[in-house]
C-alpha cells in the first residue's frame, strides 16, 4: 500500500489528477453549506454578465439565476451520479465476469451471450430509452447509466480470471478442498482488482459525460441542477450570453480530465511493468 | 595451446544495478578472455550476474544499469565506448547471440528462412536470391530435417530443438568471429540438449569461434567447456581449465556446487516388500481435443493411455519423461484437478474418480501437492500464515489451532514464526518451496504428488529441499510421486520409477535396476542423454 501510494504520487498526471477530483470532492461536500441559497432561486435580472457582481461572481442566466451557485451544486449531482453508477456497474459487472471466467463451458457461453445483448445495443440511446420510460430522476439516471456500462467490466474481469485460474496457487487452493466461492473472492479477485480499478477510474468520468448528456436534452432530474442541463438550458441564447454555457461546460472538462489522468496515475502505479520508467 | 591472442578480452567489468538493488554491483570485476577455438562456460546460480556479462558483450544491457568500469576489448577497439552505429554493424556479423528461449527469441509471424536471410539483408549482403540460397545451406549445415521444406515453416510448427537448431544456423550466418550463447539448452529436453550441445560443439570446432556459453547446469559444463569460470555474487570465485576446476577445485564454493550435483548412482534402498498400497492408478486415459473449426480434423494429443501404476506405504514413485511426454498430466489426473477420460484412482478404499463436489473436498487432504514453481505456486496477496492455514482451516479446524500448526510446520520446514505474518515476495525460491511443502503438509496427507517441485531451483537450494522432502517424508510416513525430468534427482529419491514417453508407461523398474539394466529404448536413450557423464565428472 505504501508503495502504491509512493509510485502514485511519483506520475505528475496521477496528481493532478488527485488534486482536481480532491477540489471537485471539497466543493461538492462543503460549497452548498457556504452558499446555502437554492440555485433554482431567482437572485438578480437576467442575462447578468460574469464578474460585474461579486454576489454573482459568474453572472446570472436567461431567469436571473446564480450560475455559481447552479455550478457549486451540479457538482454534487455529477460526482454522486458518476460515482454510484460506477460502484452498480462494478457490483453487476465483476461477479458476471468473475462466474463466467472461473466455470467456463456453458455458463462462460450463457453469461457473454447476456453480457453481448447490452453491448450490442448503442449504449447512449439505450441510456436514454431507460431514462424516458423510467421517468427522468437521479435514481434512473444512475440506473441507466449502470446498465449501460456494466458489460465492458464483466469481460475485463472475465480475461483477467481466464488467466488467472491456471495459476499454480489457485490450483493449490482447489487441492486444499477450498469452496469455489472462496477460491474466486480469496485467490482470484484481489489478484484481478489492478485493471479493474483503473477501468473504473475512467467510468466515472464517462458516466459524468453519460449524466450530463441526458441532462443536457432534458432528461435529467428536475428537481437537481446539474452542469448538464445548465449547459442544454443557456445553449439557445450562446450568442448574448456565452457564460450560462461555458462555466458549466468547462467544470465538465476539468472533472473528466482529471478522472483520465488519476487513470493513467493508476495504471502506472499498479502495473510498473508497463509503466515508463527508465524509458 | 594458450599463446593464440584472445579474441575478446573483459577487463575488469564492473556493472553498477539500480538504488536499492540487494547488491551494488550485478557484476563486480570480471576479468576473463574468450580464444578462437574455445569454448568458456560461465557458471554461476541465479544472480550470479552470469547472463549480465553476456548481455554487457553484446551491447544488450538494460537501460537500469550502467557499466561504470573496465572494457571490453574486441579487434583492437573497446566494446563498451561504441556508438549505436557501430554496434549495429558488429551485431551479428561478428558477435552473435543465441538465446534460452528459442519461441520468444523467433519471429511468429515470419517464415524461417525469411528469417534466416534477414541477418544478411540486415547488413545489406547479398542478393535477395542469394540469400535464399544460404539460408537453405545454413539449415542443412544446423541439421534442421527436410530443410526445403522447413525453411518455408513459421517458428510454431517446429519443435523446440528444431527452433534452437534456426535460432543457431542465424547466429552463424554471417561467420561470426564470437558466439555468446545464453543457457542455449535449458528450455530443452535432455535428449534435444545433448544434440544441441554436440551441435554446438561441432560448428565451433569447425569454424574456429570464440564462444561464451552461460548455464548454471555444471553437467553441460563437463560436457562441452574448454574453459570454466565460477561466478557468485558478481565476482569470480575460480577460473581455469575444466579438467582441473572439475578434478581440483579450490574454492569452497564450487566444492559446495559440484558436491551439490546429484549423481547418477542411486544410493542402496531398504526394500519395500509386503507393504499396504497407498495408492491405485487403474487404466487412466486422458485425450485433448483441440477442435479445428469446420474444415480441419480436431487435433487431438494423448496425455495419458492406459497408465497403471500404485505406490505402497512410504514408498517413493518416480515418473520421469521429457516434457509433452504426460508426466505432469498424469499428476493432475491423480490430484483429480483434471477428468479423466476413462480409469480409476483409488486412496486406500476410496474410489478418488467416483466423487465430486463436497464429498471430494472432504477426500481431498488426503493427497496433497507441492508445485514446480516456486514464484506462481503461492497467492502474491495474502500472509504466509493464511497461505499455510487456509486448507484446514477450510477442512473445519479452529482458526488459531491452524495457525499454531501453521507456525509448527514453518519450523518444521527451516523457516523461523516471523514468517507467518510476511507476503511471498519476501522469500528466496528455496523458501518458498519450503512454504509450498508446509501448506502440502498442513492437511496431513497420506500422499504427497511433487511436480517438477525442484526443478526450478539452483542446485545447491535443490539439494536442501530434496534433504528436507526426504527427511519429511520417512518422519511422517508419507508416499511420494515424485515427478520430474532430472535423472539425477530421480536416482536420488525414488524408491521405484516409472518412465513415461508419448502418454504411455514404458517401463517401470525399482531405481538401481533401471540404471542398472535399462530395457526399453527409450529409457536408454534418455539414460545416455544426461549431460557430465563423462570421466571426469567428479565420482561424488
Amino acid at each position: 500500500m505504501k508503495q502504491f501510494w509512493k509510485s502514485m504520487l511519483k506520475s505528475p498526471s496521477g496528481v493532478i489528477g488527485l488534486v482536481i477530483l480532491l477540489l471537485a470532492i471539497s466543493v461538492a461536500v462543503f460549497g452548498p453549506l457556504l452558499f446555502p441559497n437554492s440555485p433554482w432561486r431567482m437572485v438578480q435580472r437576467p442575462f447578468l454578465p460574469p464578474f460585474m457582481l461579486s454576489t454573482v461572481p459568474l453572472g446570472t442566466d436567461a431567469l436571473g439565476r446564480d450560475v455559481f451557485a447552479g455550478m457549486i451544486f451540479g457538482a454534487r449531482v455529477s460526482l454522486l451520479v458518476g460515482l454510484v453508477s460506477t460502484l452498480v456497474a462494478l457490483v453487476v459487472g465483476v461477479p458476471i465476469g468473475a462466474m463466467a471466467g472461473y466455470f467456463g463451458g456453458k455458463v462462460d457461453d450463457a453469461l457473454m451471450r447476456f453480457t453481448e445483448f447490452f453491448q450490442t445495443i448503442p449504449s447512449f440511446a439505450l441510456a436514454i430509452v431507460l431514462v424516458a420510460i423510467l421517468q427522468p430522476s437521479i435514481y434512473s439516471i444512475v440506473a441507466s447509466i449502470a446498465v449501460v456500462s456494466w458489460p465492458p467490466v464483466a469481460r475485463l474481469v472475465r480475461g483477467e480470471v481466464l488467466s488467472l485460474r491456471t495459476r499454480e496457487y489457485v490450483q493449490a487452493a482447489v487441492v486444499t478442498g477450498q469452496s469455489n466461492t472462496w477460491i474466486i473472492l480469496r485467490e482470484i479477485l484481489p489478484n484481478a482488482l489492478s485493471p479493474v480499478i483503473v477501468l473504473a477510474s475512467l467510468m466515472v468520468a464517462t458516466a459524468i459525460l453519460l449524466e450530463s448528456s441526458l441532462s443536457f436534452l432534458g432528461l435529467g432530474d428536475p428537481n437537481l441542477i446539474s452542469w448538464g442541463y445548465m449547459v442544454g438550458a443557456g445553449r439557445t441564447v450562446i450568442r448574448q450570453a456565452w457564460w450560462i454555457t461555458v462555466f458549466p461546460g468547462v467544470a465538465i472538462l476539468i472533472s473528466v480530465l482529471g478522472l483520465n489522468l488519476i487513470g493513467e496515475g493508476l495504471n502506472d502505479a499498479l502495473n510498473p511493468r508497463l509503466s515508463r520508467e527508465g524509458r | 595451446m594458450m599463446t593464440a591472442p584472445p579474441a575478446v578480452s573483459i577487463k575488469n567489468l564492473r556493472i553498477a544495478l539500480p538504488k536499492g538493488a540487494e547488491r551494488p554491483f550485478a557484476v563486480d570485476g570480471v576479468s576473463l578472455d574468450l580464444r578462437p577455438g574455445k569454448i568458456v562456460c560461465v557458471v554461476g546460480e541465479s544472480g550470479s550476474g552470469k547472463s549480465m556479462c553476456a548481455h554487457a558483450l553484446m551491447g544488450l544491457l538494460p537501460d537500469t544499469v550502467n557499466v561504470t568500469s573496465g572494457e571490453i576489448q574486441f579487434e583492437g577497439r573497446d566494446l563498451l565506448k561504441l556508438d549505436d552505429d557501430r554496434w549495429r554493424d558488429l551485431r551479428g556479423r561478428r558477435l552473435a547471440m543465441i538465446f534460452q528461449e528459442p519461441m520468444t527469441a523467433l519471429n511468429p509471424l515470419m517464415r524461417i528462412g525469411d528469417q534466416m536471410a534477414e541477418m544478411f539483408e540486415a547488413h545489406g549482403l547479398l542478393t535477395p536470391r542469394e540469400r535464399r540460397a544460404k539460408a537453405l545451406s545454413l539449415a542443412r549445415e544446423v541439421g534442421l530435417p527436410d530443410p526445403e521444406r522447413i525453411v518455408r515453416a513459421y517458428p510454431h510448427q517446429l519443435s523446440g530443438g528444431q527452433r534452437q537448431r534456426a535460432m543457431i544456423a542465424m547466429a552463424l550466418a554471417l561467420e561470426p568471429a564470437v558466439l555468446v550463447a545464453d543457457e542455449p539448452t535449458t528450455a530443452l529436453d535432455v535428449t534435444t540438449q545433448a544434440q544441441i550441445l554436440k551441435l554446438i560443439r561441432n560448428l565451433q570446432r569447425s569454424r574456429n569461434m570464440a564462444v561464451m556459453f552461460i548455464t548454471h547446469d555444471f553437467g553441460v559444463v563437463a560436457d562441452i567447456a574448454d574453459q570454466v569460470v565460477v561466478l557468485r555474487h558478481g565476482k569470480v570465485v575460480e577460473e581455469g581449465p575444466a579438467a582441473t576446476v572439475f578434478n581440483e577445485p579450490k574454492h569452497d564454493y564450487t566444492k559446495a556446487l559440484l558436491a551439490a550435483v546429484p549423481s547418477m548412482h542411486p544410493p542402496a534402498r531398504a526394500p519395500l516388500d509386503d507393504l499396504a498400497r497407498a495408492v491405485e492408478v487403474i487404466g487412466l486415459d486422458k485425450t485433448y481435443v483441440t477442435s479445428g473449426g469446420w474444415f480441419r480434423e480436431d487435433r487431438r494429443v494423448d496425455a495419458a493411455r492406459a497408465v497403471n501404476f500404485n505406490i505402497l506405504k512410504g514408498e517413493t514413485l518416480g515418473l520421469v519423461g521429457e516434457s509433452g511426454s504426460g508426466k505432469s498430466s498424469v499428476a493432475r489426473l491423480v490430484m483429480r484437478l483434471i477428468e479423466a477420460d476413462r480409469g480409476t484412482v483409488r486412496i486406500g478404499d476410496t474410489d478418488l474418480t467416483q466423487l465430486s463436489g463436497k464429498a471430494l473436498r472432504a477426500e481431498r487432504h488426503r493427497i496433497q501437492m507441492i508445485f514446480q514453481d516456486p514464484f506462481a505456486s503461492l497467492n502474491p496477496r495474502r500472509k504466509i500464515g493464511h497461505i499455510v492455514a487456509d486448507g484446514p482451516i477450510a477442512a473445519g479446524a479452529d482458526s488459531k489451532a491452524a495457525f499454531d500448526r501453521a507456525r509448527d510446520l514453518l519450523k518444521m520446514v527451516g523457516l523461523d514464526a516471523g514468517a507467518l505474518e510476511r507476503y511471498p515476495h519476501e522469500f528466496s525460491g528455496g523458501q518458498r518451496q519450503r512454504i509450498g511443502i508446509a501448506r502440502a503438509l498442513a492437511l496431513e496427507p497420506e500422499i504427497i504428488v511433487a511436480d517438477e517441485a525442484v526443478s526450478a531451483l539452483d542446485v545447491s537450494v535443490q539439494a536442501q529441499v530434496l534433504r528436507l522432502l526426504e527427511d519429511l517424508k520417512a518422519r511422517l510416513g508419507l508416499s511420494m510421486l515424485f515427478i520430474t525430468h532430472d535423472l539425477r534427482v530421480a536416482a536420488q529419491i525414488c524408491d521405484r520409477i516409472a518412465v513415461m514417453q508419448r502418454g504411455v508407461i514404458v517401463e517401470l523398474k525399482p531405481t538401481a535396476q533401471l540404471f542398472a539394466a535399462p530395457e526399453h529404448p527409450y529409457t536408454r536413450e534418455l539414460l545416455a542423454a544426461v549431460p557430465g557423464q563423462k570421466e571426469r565428472a567428479p565420482a561424488a
